[in-house]
């Protein structure tokens, strides 16, 4: 069973949004990854974990270089469910979500797949390039394993797409606050809001926001209105930029992920 | 003045409402989007259908392939490449003939067209050899809409003389370095700048594959190949061709020329790039040699290793070099209605020179592939028997390429008088 509903919950509990943290996993190899993800996932509510592809059509320059590193290191699937593993672990609460491109579970078989990531604590599955509209291939699949199935809307998105999302989606819906790819600049927040209130109209579900979220002022704005924040592209950035040097790696992730969820609680 | 050709506008064997050509119970095609482009996908459909309804749609769209492309494109029977080869009559379809070298501008005009209805200012587009990239910013440069064309940085050292034709045409060619930096990088790069600039920007693509409503619409606007073709055959030769072959990378050239046969008893064959040969893992064969995966929007065909990373590919054409395959040519091969051959880099480099000198013809090196496994399947049958071949684009801008592979000299340097 997805612990998504009990981590929502209890951040409603305590009056706040839910702090959901996004890295690649492999990045920039398994072993420092491993070291990464459990960090960042001490510090969020919900761990999104990336299955490295190697056409990420939807990521930014940031989240495609983090899944080149983990590809170029010799990340295989198997080590992303193992990490996911390793996660669930030491963290029996928090929320994980796998989330990646429509052809790793494809190739893999999505029964296949399903089994290995229930069986490694994963509550949720995120495909970008899987619409509602080709749900066929994966949906009876995931509720029957239990996967929470989070959609994405966006901008674009017309009432008619919102409502037959709110029919496929479980866990929650990730609003992506800009037209564009991961990493770019956050949207307009007043539009940001109105679209959020808007999508409230049509769900119960839990309405978390992400694409662009990079810092704590920007954080604690979207936090007001919606049920979670997204951080990926700032968080992956730490990667790149402690290059050199693992231990500095961890820390930084560490000191952006507190910097964020303090902004978030405050 | 010829009377102008009549095409059947109807749309047969249409995917179901999602886009999907079902076969063997696999739904290949479909729109495996990103959310942010979901309603503008829609919007396409919706002025797709709208305009193919729309006899004004295609009266200017006829106008414009008869006397600015220079339709219908000649069937030449190639007399002199049938001796040559012994066995089947040969004809081809001299798509190199269109404005701009190849069969690619049926498609931007139709698109470009649909663009300005919709009233986007704004064009982007992929290319692989270029030669898409070229029939976009000649399209653009007529319609004075603005243009930039997404190109691997590796196609653009391959394919410099495209480039330049791009740039002079008024068109912005954006390098793309990510992942191999050919056709299938440039793909992922303009859907990057797609998504994020949908509002004001038409995406022209280029082949028979991405996400419905481009494998049909792309489709539509080539079948205008096969329908010419066919009724050419039957009037020069009295009847239709016993085998049609096309080239295919992601395959427009090849639904073109084979979706208006597939009715008939025709043997139709898709020859796809068969690189350094089939078993050599340089290829870039994914009918061959791939399996089913998701990429760029539809379910096809694909070069992935196990666990669905796409594979790197080789063609000595860049317009081949490609790991996918436009949907519904997956689909016929699943459904058993199409033939599969290939060719390698040697095999096309030699039907490259064989028809330039046998018939004064030099054509593309993404055709020298059709051309070598076309004369092959000529040669095992008999002369009262035809073997059409879709030659997709002519050959100058590989002529460097070219001269590279066979180590040309110029020996006319130095020679005094």
């Amino acid at each position: 069973m997805s612990r998504l509903p009990e981590v929502f919950k209890r951040c409603k509990s305590e009056k706040r949004a839910a702090l959901i943290g996004y890295l690649t996993a492999g990045d920039p190899d398994v072993n420092t990854s491993k070291d990464l993800l459990l960090t960042l996932a001490k510090q969020v509510d919900i761990l999104e974990i990336g299955m490295p592809f190697s056409d990420p059509a939807a990521d930014g320059p940031v989240i495609q270089a983090a899944s080149e590193r983990a590809l170029a290191s010799g990340t295989h699937i198997s080590d992303v469910f193992k990490l996911a593993q390793t996660v669930r672990e030491a963290n029996p609460d928090i929320g994980i979500v796998l989330m990646g491109y429509a052809n790793t579970p494809f190739v893999l078989g999505f029964d296949n797949f399903s089994k290995q990531a229930v069986s490694a604590g994963v509550d949720a599955v995120l495909l970008v390039d899987i619409p509602p509209e080709e749900g066929y291939l994966c949906d009876p699949i995931f509720k029957q394993y239990g996967l929470d199935r989070i959609l994405l809307l966006s901008p674009t998105s017309t009432d008619e797409r919102i409502k037959l999302a709110n029919k496929h989606a479980s866990g929650f819906i990730y609003y992506v606050s800009l037209n564009g790819i991961t990493g770019a600049n956050i949207g307009e927040m007043t539009s940001i809001r109105q679209k959020v209130d808007n999508i409230r109209t049509h769900t119960d579900l839990p309405v978390c926001v992400g694409f662009g979220v990079k810092t704590p002022q920007q954080a604690s704005e979207v936090a007001e209105f919606s049920d979670g924040v997204v951080v990926g592209s700032h968080f992956v950035g730490q990667i790149p930029a402690h290059a050199r040097e693992s231990q500095n790696m961890t820390t930084a992730i560490n000191h952006a992920a507190q910097a964020m969820k303090m902004a978030i609680q405050a | 003045m010829t009377t102008d050709f009549i095409y059947d506008l109807s749309i047969k064997h249409a995917p179901d409402a999602g886009g999907h050509f079902e076969a063997n119970g696999t739904l290949f095609g479909g729109r495996f989007a990103a959310e942010t482009l979901m309603q503008p996908l829609q919007e396409i459909e919706q002025a797709f259908t709208d305009a193919w309804a729309d006899p004004e749609f295609h009266a200017e769209r006829l106008d414009l392939l008869k006397n600015y492309v220079g339709r219908a494109t000649p069937l030449y029977h190639a007399k002199h490449l049938t001796a040559e080869v012994g066995g089947a009559q040969i004809y081809l379809k001299r798509e190199d003939l269109n404005h701009t070298g190849a069969h690619k501008v049926n498609n931007t005009i139709g698109q470009a067209l649909l663009a300005r209805r919709m009233g986007k200012k704004k064009v982007i587009a992929e290319t692989g050899a270029g030669q898409h990239g070229v029939a976009t910013a000649t399209v653009a440069a007529m319609f004075n809409m603005q243009c930039d064309i997404y190109m691997g940085r590796e196609d653009i050292r391959r394919q410099a003389p495209n480039v330049f034709r791009m740039k002079l045409l008024g068109a912005n060619v954006v390098p793309v370095d990510s992942g191999t930096a050919t056709l299938k990088d440039a793909v992922n790069e303009a859907l990057r700048v797609w998504v994020a600039n949908c509002e004001d920007t038409y995406y022209i693509f280029g082949t028979a594959a991405g996400p419905h409503p481009f494998p049909l619409m792309v489709r539509q606007f080539h079948t205008v190949i096969g329908q010419e073709a066919r009724a050419q055959c039957l009037e020069q030769a009295g009847k239709l061709p016993d085998v049609a072959v096309a080239c295919v990378g992601g395959g427009s050239n090849a639904i073109g020329l084979l979706h208006p046969l597939q009715d008939d008893d025709i043997r139709l064959v898709a020859v796809e790039a068969a690189g350094h040969g089939l078993e050599s893992g340089e290829h870039a064969a994914a009918l061959a040699k791939g399996k089913p995966g998701i990429i760029h929007g539809s379910l096809s065909y694909l070069l992935e290793d196990e666990e669905g990373q796409i594979q790197g590919t080789h063609s000595i054409s860049a317009g081949l070099d490609y790991p996918g395959v436009g949907p519904e040519l997956a689909a016929m091969m699943e459904a058993g209605r199409l033939e599969l051959d290939s060719a390698t880099d040697d095999d096309a480099l030699q039907a490259f020179q064989v028809l330039t000198k046998a018939e004064g013809i030099i054509p593309a090196l993404e055709s020298s592939h059709a051309l070598a496994a076309g004369m092959r399947i000529a040669a095992n049958m008999q002369p009262n028997q035809i073997v059409l071949i879709n030659l997709s684009g002519r050959g100058d801008k590989d002529l460097n390429t070219v001269m590279d592979k066979l180590g040309f000299q110029d020996d006319t340097q130095g020679v005094s008088t």
